[in-house]
């Protein structure tokens, strides 16, 4: 693992993102009971200690099933959840000791895309306040919000005649692009994307994903890719990291994860995606049984011990959490079996 | 499908016009939904005829509300025997024309109760906004000054403080606000604590918004429909507490005409000349029941969730 923060200062290599030992813990609240029986306050473990790297213009997919944090762990890089523990270096800049109004400073560089074109955009607020929100909080002059918000529709595909329009007037893709022209507004240089297309039509994912890539192509932008949709997460990413239960499993390239999942979960999932064209190839399936189990408490050692199928795991792994090691290359895996370190 | 959607550039348009369209739009919209409730309508032409009223006295009030004339006493209305169309409504027990006292005394009822739920609307909102966007302890405390409120029957407060404060105008309002604004506090505080876990707040933060403008702005205008509501049905009940404060000599001091102190008044000859208090409490019934068929409409035009 490459980690020398003085070798920092404007290398090329640097990542846009550094995330070290990230860690965001929810209280669950004690009531009086718990107080009375002498309990403390129990918290969930929504990131419990990942490790990540975001490099310029690339995008790095980050994939699981609900609940296992991806979200949370999206919210907390972007600090709109102040995380418990850990490290968040944007361009060499640590932000987890920012004040609020360098945060805000920062913002400028890093946006949001949300997973909820409904919910996302307000419905009291016409376009230009939605998208023009962003630059009035820069600064921007109000003068020039309505012209550089026109350009910004015009950029994403939506007519700029309808500026003064209500988000109900759309439709979910219409919307979906209005929610990316109010992240790019600022021209930012990394953008969070929560599930930016699981809640389209599927028609209308990918002309949204193709706007994404050519955005990403003319204005150099690092995404990082939230989804649960593996064959989403294929085709936009250039590197892949699975996330179970709060940590970062394997960490890989996209050809490379696909092609030699390692990981036993990463595994799992692979298999269950459905093929077209595959016929007469016999494609193992793996079935996992049994649910995570809750970010509340989790086990001690590898959360993925009560659903591992392999035939190698031991009281180890019960015991210690494994480490993220890189095996080959580029490719990272949180597992003693595949790590040789039973 | 976006990409494709035609260009239609409205050169000249400024944007003073273009808020207004966009108004007018919004508003027949809603014109069109509340029409559809036939007794809403009625209740707000009753409104919109008492605030004529109030506003129109001096012109279309027949007689000087407080020219007392001992030689017309106790005159019955034109429909009765005796009664004559000089006084269509009868005369007091001063020889004062009642139908221009209870147009004068729209006035006193009408202002209480705008400018009781003004300021009771201003404070509890900002309360409201304030409790349900913070929550935790500034939360708690609000809500227990609420509930200490709560805990008072409204009439015996008011009667308290007003005892404390002296009667009058000006004392009545205050008597009134000081428990009026728990009601708009409760409705905004429930209604911010569901925005604003909307993603559209979170949205607002992710690209730096501040307290002020989240509350202000984006919160605020997603429960204003639910204020107007209930602004409008509490000055029904105003209206009922400065009729109830004025009755009991409290509220509205003589000679200035109000619908209560003429119900009082006419209490006492009531088996002689029932018309004296019949016709002011009917005003105060016409009125509040206008204002809430009106609330309910509103209610109904602006926000169906809220129609339980």
């Amino acid at each position: 693992m490459r980690w020398t923060p003085m070798a920092a200062a404007g290398a090329p290599p640097e990542p846009l993102v550094q995330v070290r030992g990230l860690k965001q813990y929810f209280p669950l609240g004690s009531t009086w009971v718990d107080r009375l029986l002498g309990r403390g306050s129990r918290w969930v473990h929504a990131v419990d200690g990942v490790d990540l790297d975001i490099h310029h213009r690339e995008t790095l997919g980050l994939v699981g099933e609900s609940g296992c944090g991806k979200s949370t762990l999206a919210r907390t890089i972007l600090r709109l959840y102040e995380p418990t523990a850990g490290s968040i270096k944007f361009a060499g800049r640590e932000l987890t000791t920012l004040s609020q109004m360098e945060m805000r400073q920062m913002r400028r560089e890093m946006q949001m895309i949300f997973q909820d074109p409904f919910a996302s955009l307000n419905p009291r607020r016409t376009v230009e306040q939605i998208v023009g929100l962003p630059l009035l909080i820069q600064g921007v002059p109000r003068a020039d919000i309505r012209r550089r918000v026109a350009e910004l529709l015009e950029k994403v595909g939506l007519s700029p005649s309808h500026i003064d329009r209500y988000p109900h007037q759309f439709s979910g893709g219409q919307r979906q692009r209005i929610g990316i022209a109010r992240a790019l507004a600022v021209n930012p240089r990394f953008v969070v994307a929560d599930e930016p297309v699981s809640a389209l039509d599927v028609s209308i994912q990918a002309q949204i994903l193709r706007l994404l890539q050519d955005l990403q192509a003319e204005m150099g932008l690092a995404y990082l890719f939230i989804s649960h949709d593996l064959a989403v997460i294929s085709y936009v990413s250039d590197r892949i990291a699975v996330m179970y239960l709060g940590r970062i499993v394997e960490l890989a390239p996209a050809e490379t994860l696909f092609a030699e999942p390692l990981h036993p979960y990463t595994r799992a999932l692979i298999s269950a995606v459905p093929r077209v064209g595959s016929r007469g190839q016999v494609r193992e399936r793996i079935l996992l049984s049994g649910s995570p189990p809750t970010p509340i408490d989790p086990p001690k050692g590898c959360r993925f011990y009560s659903r591992c199928f392999l035939k190698e795991k031991n009281e180890t792994c019960r015991l210690v959490a494994p480490d993220l090691k890189e095996v080959t290359p580029g490719h990272r895996v949180a597992c003693h079996a595949v790590a040789g370190t039973l | 499908m976006a990409a494709a959607m035609p260009v239609r550039q409205q050169p000249g348009v400024t944007g003073g016009r273009r808020a207004w369209r966009r108004g007018l739009a919004s508003l027949l919209d809603f014109w069109r939904r509340f029409r559809k409730n036939r007794l809403a309508v009625v209740g707000g032409a009753v409104v919109l005829l008492v605030i004529a009223m109030g506003v129109l006295a001096p012109w279309i009030a027949p007689h000087d509300p407080t020219q007392a004339d001992f030689f017309r006493r106790f005159r019955p209305p034109v429909w009765m025997e005796g009664g004559s169309w000089e006084h269509p409504l009868g005369t007091d027990q001063l020889g004062r024309d009642i139908l221009s006292r209870i147009i004068w005394g729209a006035r006193a009822s009408l202002t209480v109760g705008a400018i009781v739920i003004l300021i009771a609307t201003t404070v509890g909102v900002s309360m409201g906004l304030i409790s349900g966007y913070y929550g935790g302890r500034v939360d708690a405390f609000i809500q227990r000054v609420v509930d200490v409120l709560l805990s008072f029957p409204y009439l015996v407060l008011a009667i308290g403080l007003m005892a404390v404060m002296g009667p009058g105008f000006s004392n009545m309002v205050l008597a009134l606000v000081y428990k009026e604004w728990v009601t708009p506090c409760r409705v905004v505080r429930g209604e911010v604590l569901a925005a604003k876990r909307q993603e559209y707040v979170e949205a607002a933060r992710a690209v730096g918004a501040g307290d002020a403008h989240i509350m202000w702005r984006e919160i605020l205008p997603n429960v204003l429909s639910s204020v107007i509501v209930v602004a409008t049905l509490r000055v029904a009940w105003v209206i009922l507490m400065e009729a109830s404060l004025s009755f009991l000599g409290l509220g509205v001091q003589p000679p200035t005409p109000a619908w209560g102190s003429m119900v009082a008044a006419g209490r006492e000859y009531i088996f002689q000349a029932w018309w004296l208090g019949t016709f002011p409490g009917l005003a105060i019934l016409v009125t509040v029941l206008g204002i809430n068929l009106l609330g309910e409409g509103l209610r109904d035009a602006l926000d169906p969730r809220l129609g339980e």
